[in-house]
């Protein structure tokens, strides 16, 4: 067995537990001027290794808020957040950073490719601080570029490669280093409904691989292609819905 | 793909904003050295003219007796042992290892003369080189053109009622007075000058010298070497460095060095604040890029290295540039300065290290802030659409 990363070593490889993700009575509270907002209320739940589940509420319902806590990129006012055992908001800033390279993968909403990089080198993006050679990044991207059908395409541009190309280059980039969570916020957002539905399908088959992703969306036809649905209003968790 | 590829990509990217950033740079470092080299060339130039104002060697004979003083100094052996310095004596001054440094050499024979019933001093010297020497010299009348002829300093001329174009006896020698110097406040003023063949002929001490006065290029070499080297030629005499002179010079170079550095100071100044603000500008711009960058992973030091990789990228190539081109702007205005001709270009390595070294200096410090700043970003604010 490979040697374990430095955050995996801690948790990973020293136990198995079953739920991937703990939330527990979490509160983000935002201070603007004077007034307070509570972005979130009280939010407890779980998620299970292998478990595709979309988060889903109107504008304004903190669905955004729990994505950024759940991606390490914004800490709670109360509560925590376990993953794989580890709170991951108790690690100093670097370790964090290290936990969001090793565990987690980001769709971003509007993909969020870095316009000056080439395909190839955007999906290396996050091998670029590890210790794999040059040789190896490659590979591993060549490797996700094929399963994703951006073959070919490796030295263009972002701005040469059409919606749902970028799409698909932003998931590679998210999946390259095998990250045990895939967080996606809106992934169909700027896309046609049929590149949309491409990009669902994709994921359903990355999930029955075994990926665990967790997605944020507002459209509902979403929901169908995932095990689970939470349902957020007002910050809190109105309904967690039944697995499919 | 490692951090400097996202650098090198990233800069490659900014294609024109880069440009300012490199010519800002550039411009600052260009006038250092600009004026480093220019300020060389100035102080060379400064120098030498320095050292060709007035003489900063003094050779005496080496003796104890009858002392006479010329111009606050010392000069012995004058009647009794006026053989120690000798005509011969004066090629071997050109011959010392670094005789480029010579300048001037002025020998000079000092007696006392009877001359229309009055009792007074008269300098044999070559009139060329005297010349030369006293650049503050103002002559009413003409130089001498013959042996046959002197000049007289402005007490002289009022105690003998002597003006340009009469005629003197000294010891018994009609002499033509061609010129009168005007008053130069120091011994020169109660002197007849002549030539000092004519002199040593009329006191009867042919070849006989009684000092040699040298102007020496202190610029390149430091004075003691030269007067280590006359006194290895020079056995029988006593070589020393007016110092007062030297130290005047020195001052005065010192001067224009501070000024030039301050210039120097001033325009790096402005070419740190055009880094300093076109990098906080491009991290600005950039909040997008480093919120992905810290999402995915990176470290605040990595997104710290992405922004000093690129400022020492541009050090670099401003430094070059910088270098090359203050050397050329040098060139052309170097000359024009100090009227000496250009033409060959001096590559100056420790200058050119320093040059480039400087500009990667300021390249680094200047993105300090932006950089640490850009490390700080919160990576939700950098990544407002999540």
């Amino acid at each position: 067995m490979p040697a374990c990363p430095v955050v995996r070593r801690s948790a990973l490889c020293r136990r198995k537990r079953m739920s991937l993700i703990e939330i527990k009575k979490l509160n983000k509270v935002y201070q603007s001027g004077e007034e307070r907002v509570r972005a979130l209320l009280d939010v407890d739940f779980t998620i299970e290794r292998g478990e595709f589940v979309s988060m889903m509420g109107p504008s304004g319902s903190g669905k955004s808020t729990l994505l950024t806590i759940l991606g390490g990129l914004n800490h709670p006012t109360q509560g925590e957040v376990l993953m794989d055992d580890i709170p991951i908001y108790k690690l100093s800033l670097e370790k964090l950073a290290d936990f969001r390279r090793e565990y987690l993968g980001f769709v971003f909403q509007s993909f969020q490719l870095i316009p000056y990089l080439t395909v190839i080198e955007n999906v290396m993006l996050p091998l670029s601080i590890t210790e794999k050679s040059s040789k190896e990044q490659v590979k591993m991207a060549q490797g996700i570029l094929e399963r994703m059908g951006l073959i070919g395409k490796e030295k263009r541009l972002p701005d040469q490669l059409s919606g749902g190309e970028q799409e698909r280059v932003a998931i590679s980039r998210a999946l390259v280093n095998s990250p045990p969570i895939l967080l996606a916020d809106e992934p169909t957002g700027n896309l046609d409904s049929k590149t949309g539905k491409e990009v669902m399908e994709l994921f359903k088959t990355l999930n029955k691989e075994g990926q665990t992703i967790v997605m944020v969306t507002h459209n509902p036809e979403n929901m169908a292609f995932s095990t689970r649905t939470l349902f957020l209003k007002d910050g809190r968790v109105e309904k967690n819905g039944s697995k499919t | 793909m490692r951090l400097k590829d996202i650098s090198i990509n990233n800069l490659k990217r900014r294609k024109g904003k880069v440009f300012f950033l490199i010519l800002g740079l550039t411009i600052g470092i260009t006038t250092v050295v600009a004026l480093i080299s220019i300020t060389r060339m100035m102080n060379e130039d400064i120098a030498n003219k320095l050292d060709e104002f007035g003489a900063n060697i003094l050779i005496l004979p080496r003796s104890d007796d009858l002392s006479l003083s010329y111009g606050g100094m010392s000069v012995g052996g004058v009647s009794v042992d006026a053989q120690t310095l000798m005509d011969s004596d004066v090629p071997k001054i050109s011959r010392i290892e670094v005789s480029e440094n010579i300048a001037t050499i002025s020998p000079k024979l000092i007696g006392t003369v009877e001359t229309e019933g009055k009792k007074i001093s008269l300098m044999g010297v070559r009139f060329e080189e005297e010349l030369r020497l006293k650049r503050w010299w103002k002559i009413h009348g003409s130089e001498p053109r013959s042996r046959d002829e002197v000049l007289l300093g402005n007490e002289a001329a009022v105690r003998l009622f002597k003006s340009a174009g009469e005629t003197l006896s000294i010891n018994g020698k009609k002499v033509k007075v061609s010129g009168i110097l005007e008053e130069t406040g120091s011994q020169d003023d109660f002197l007849i000058f002549g030539d000092l063949a004519f002199v040593q002929e009329t006191m009867k001490k042919p070849g006989g010298l009684s000092l040699i006065e040298v102007s020496a290029y202190c610029n390149t070499c430091p004075i003691e070497e030269i007067i280590i080297q006359i006194s290895k030629q020079l056995p029988h005499a006593k070589v020393t460095a007016i110092k007062q002179t030297i130290e005047t010079k020195m001052e005065a170079l010192g001067h224009f060095k501070k000024f030039s550095v301050g210039i120097s100071m001033i325009v790096l100044l402005i070419g740190s604040l055009i880094v300093f603000t076109n990098m906080m500008a491009s991290v600005n711009e950039r909040k997008r890029e480093i919120g992905i960058f810290r999402a995915i992973g990176f470290r605040k030091s990595h997104i710290v290295r992405i922004i000093f990789l690129e400022a020492l990228i541009v050090g670099l190539i401003a430094g070059i540039f910088g270098y090359i081109l203050g050397l050329g702007i040098s060139q052309i205005i170097g000359p024009m300065m100090t009227g000496m001709k250009g033409g060959k270009i001096m590559i100056d390595p420790l200058l050119a290290i320093g040059a480039i070294f400087l500009s990667s200096l300021i390249g680094i410090l200047s993105s300090a802030y932006p950089a640490i700043h850009a490390s700080k970003m919160d990576p939700t604010t950098a990544l407002r659409s999540l």
